[in-house]
């Protein structure tokens, strides 16, 4: 039965019913118990968005705080995943990837192919990405790109509270380390998300809305965003195909490609930057695979090549927007040679 | 120690020294790609250590200079050389080399390239242990200059926070690369850090087999029984470079002295003969069984099958 919730408690509610059918299943991560030694009540955070809150007082020996010591709770997960347990670790912000991120690209997502085939790493690794909560250049950054590019890894990025359910029971069950990239700007976000448990594949993109004039392939958060332009545009006649990849590791190419071949015409949009990004690397996929399709340029729309600014009216401004979508959509329609 | 015990741990120490013996011989040939780095001189740590631990529930993190760990944790020795050749029969089919040696089926959570990688792996393992409730223990060995990672030091913290069954052993044998220890460890201890995180810390000599395996029967049977984690720093000399091909220029001829004077197996001969536990003539025998293993190893290394273009892109994920 489905029921709106928010994108924070479908991720709770997925991952206690995955704790109560797998006791392999624990959580840790700093204040994800709520606080421990602390004098005031147990349980009193959840984590610092309280994503976890609740399930220290049902499954008290599968959630564990930590210090803040990043490189070595990651590093504990990972360990813990090769000797048989299936640990969801939050990151807490994924710019905390810098104090830790040995144990993530050099062990957790090597250890498959460098010992031969012999390792099982199922780890979950939580983290909040993105901007908008005037959280600055150290707590708002889009750093998923630098995971896709790790063989090994695979990146999930929910956009909204169904997806996030499905895939976070998916990331748990998955035998391969996954990043799970939550926008910390959506955990308030409702949607219909069924109270029983389900799945929802990796590597398989989600068609949000069919269109024959445009695929605008649209990731994490920015998909509302596509979806709020698609709006505007269909007033003015054209329309849109949007694209969500779900998971930027795998990526599902082949939806992308069969998408540009029925319009002719790409936009990607991503919130992080133009460089080496998954706006760079999608263009390319499409350039070199779908080539013959194009009726015009690839277009873009990503943050700028900056850090995160703090103050709002900057940061407004470095957050891709539904306005910017609609006019990369127009210029690529309206192209002609 | 029972006579089984002394003559395993014999076997395991010289197969050690062979192994690496071996692969310095060979290297010079040039037979063997990439980096190597050897565990010569240092054999009395781990198999004193590894002596306790059993391959079902317990479980090590190792170094770069991670073949004697390998060895004392039962990895099989023809897989390991197949491995250093880059041969699809060995350890990880070719695809991992003498920094990345693993086998999980054993416990041995893998070699490591990253100095202080292995700590923080051994608080997971740690942590799945004292879940699972087996009694099991993890090990995490690293250098002196290891002992100066974050990583390292988080985990010590972290292993007390958690009270994990894990135990840090610290192989000073002197040199981070060429750095002096005596230089590079701020407070001129690695054991007396311990008493920071509230864990007992020791120091042993690792030439002396019986002092190191005696250190840690403590340090195992205290995390196994929930009394949490203890560090012990074995001071000991490796008898070569950093790396193969390393000129040591940075040392000034302590290697000699140590071999003529302190060497950990000549040491353990004495004792055990000296006091007529075992006989010249069995640990002979084993001499002569490793010695044997050893060509054999190398030889089918030598003739086993390079990886192919088929194995270039298997398993990076189980589920594609």
């Amino acid at each position: 039965m489905a029921r709106s919730i928010s994108y924070r408690e479908a991720i709770n509610e997925a991952l206690a019913q995955e704790m109560e059918r797998d006791p392999a299943v624990v959580v840790l991560g700093e204040d994800n118990a709520g606080g421990a030694g602390a004098p005031g009540e147990d349980d009193a955070w959840g984590g610092v968005l309280g994503v976890t809150k609740g399930l220290y007082h049902r499954f008290p020996d599968r959630v564990l705080d930590t210090p803040i010591s990043e490189s070595a709770f990651i590093g504990a997960a990972v360990g813990a995943a090769t000797r048989g347990l299936r640990p969801v670790a939050e990151l807490m912000f994924i710019d905390f990837m810098g104090v830790c991120f040995d144990q993530i690209f050099n062990q957790a997502a090597k250890f498959r192919y460098m010992f031969g085939g012999k390792a099982v790493t199922p780890v979950v690794i939580r983290a909040m990405y993105g901007a908008g909560l005037r959280a600055a250049a150290q707590h708002s950054q889009a750093m998923y790109p630098v995971f896709t590019s790790v063989p090994g890894l695979k990146v999930v990025l929910p956009s909204s509270a169904y997806e996030a359910k499905g895939l976070m029971i998916q990331a748990i069950r998955d035998d391969d380390p996954v990043i799970f990239c939550e926008h910390k700007a959506m955990y308030d976000t409702v949607g219909e998300v069924p109270q029983e448990s389900y799945t929802i594949p990796f590597g398989e993109a989600n068609v949000v809305r069919e269109g024959g004039d445009a695929t605008v392939v649209a990731l994490g958060r920015m998909v509302s965003v596509a979806e709020e332009a698609a709006d505007e545009l269909a007033q003015a006649g054209v329309q849109c195909e949007i694209v969500d990849p779900r998971t930027t590791s795998p990526l599902d190419a082949d939806t992308i490609l069969e998408s540009v071949e029925q319009t002719g015409r790409l936009v990607v949009v991503d919130e992080a930057g133009p460089r080496c990004g998954l706006a760079a690397d999608i263009s390319a996929l499409v350039a070199r695979e779908a080539f013959g399709a194009l009726q015009a340029p690839i277009g873009t729309v990503t943050a700028p090549h900056t850090p995160v600014p703090f103050s709002p009216s900057l940061e407004d401004l470095y957050i891709p927007d539904a306005q910017q979508v609609a006019a990369a959509v127009k210029s690529v329609v309206d192209w002609k040679r | 120690m029972h006579d089984k015990a002394l003559l395993r741990a014999y076997r395991t120490m010289r197969t050690i020294r062979e192994f690496e013996e071996r692969l310095h011989s060979e290297f010079a040939t040039g037979d063997i790609p990439g980096f190597v780095h050897l565990y010569a001189g240092e054999e009395a740590s781990a198999t004193g250590v590894c002596a306790h631990l059993d391959d079902h529930r317990d479980t090590i993190a190792s170094t770069h200079r991670g073949h004697g760990h390998c060895i004392a944790k039962n990895v099989d020795v023809k897989a390991m050389m197949a491995e250093i050749y880059g041969r699809t029969t060995g350890s990880c089919h070719g695809k991992g080399g003498s920094m990345h040696i693993a086998d999980l089926s054993k416990g041995m959570l893998g070699a490591n390239g990253i100095v202080g990688g292995g700590p923080p792996l051994i608080c997971g393992a740690a942590l799945a242990a004292k879940l699972r409730g087996e009694g099991g223990v993890a090990v995490a060995f690293f250098g002196d200059g290891g002992s100066n990672q974050g990583t390292t030091l988080e985990s010590l913290n972290l292993a007390t926070v958690w009270n994990l069954p894990a135990v840090f052993i610290a192989e000073n044998n002197g040199y981070a690369e060429a750095t002096a220890a005596t230089w590079s460890v701020g407070g001129g201890s690695i054991a007396a850090r311990a008493a920071a995180f509230g864990m007992p810390g020791r120091t042993v000599d690792g030439f002396d087999f019986f002092a190191v395996h005696e250190a840690a029967a403590e340090a195992v049977e205290r995390a196994r029984n929930g009394g949490g984690p203890t560090l012990i720093e074995v001071q000991l000399t490796r008898y070569y470079g950093h790396f193969e091909g390393d000129q040591q220029t940075y040392r000034a001829g302590e290697v000699q002295q140590a071999r003529n004077e302190l060497d950990c197996l000549k040491r353990f001969r004495d004792r055990v003969t000296g006091d007529g536990t075992l006989t010249a003539a069995q640990l002979d025998q084993i001499d002569a069984e490793v010695a044997r293993l050893i060509d054999d190893a190398v030889a089918e290394a030598k003739a086993a099958p390079l990886p192919t273009r088929a194995d270039l892109e298997t398993d990076v994920y189980i589920q594609y």
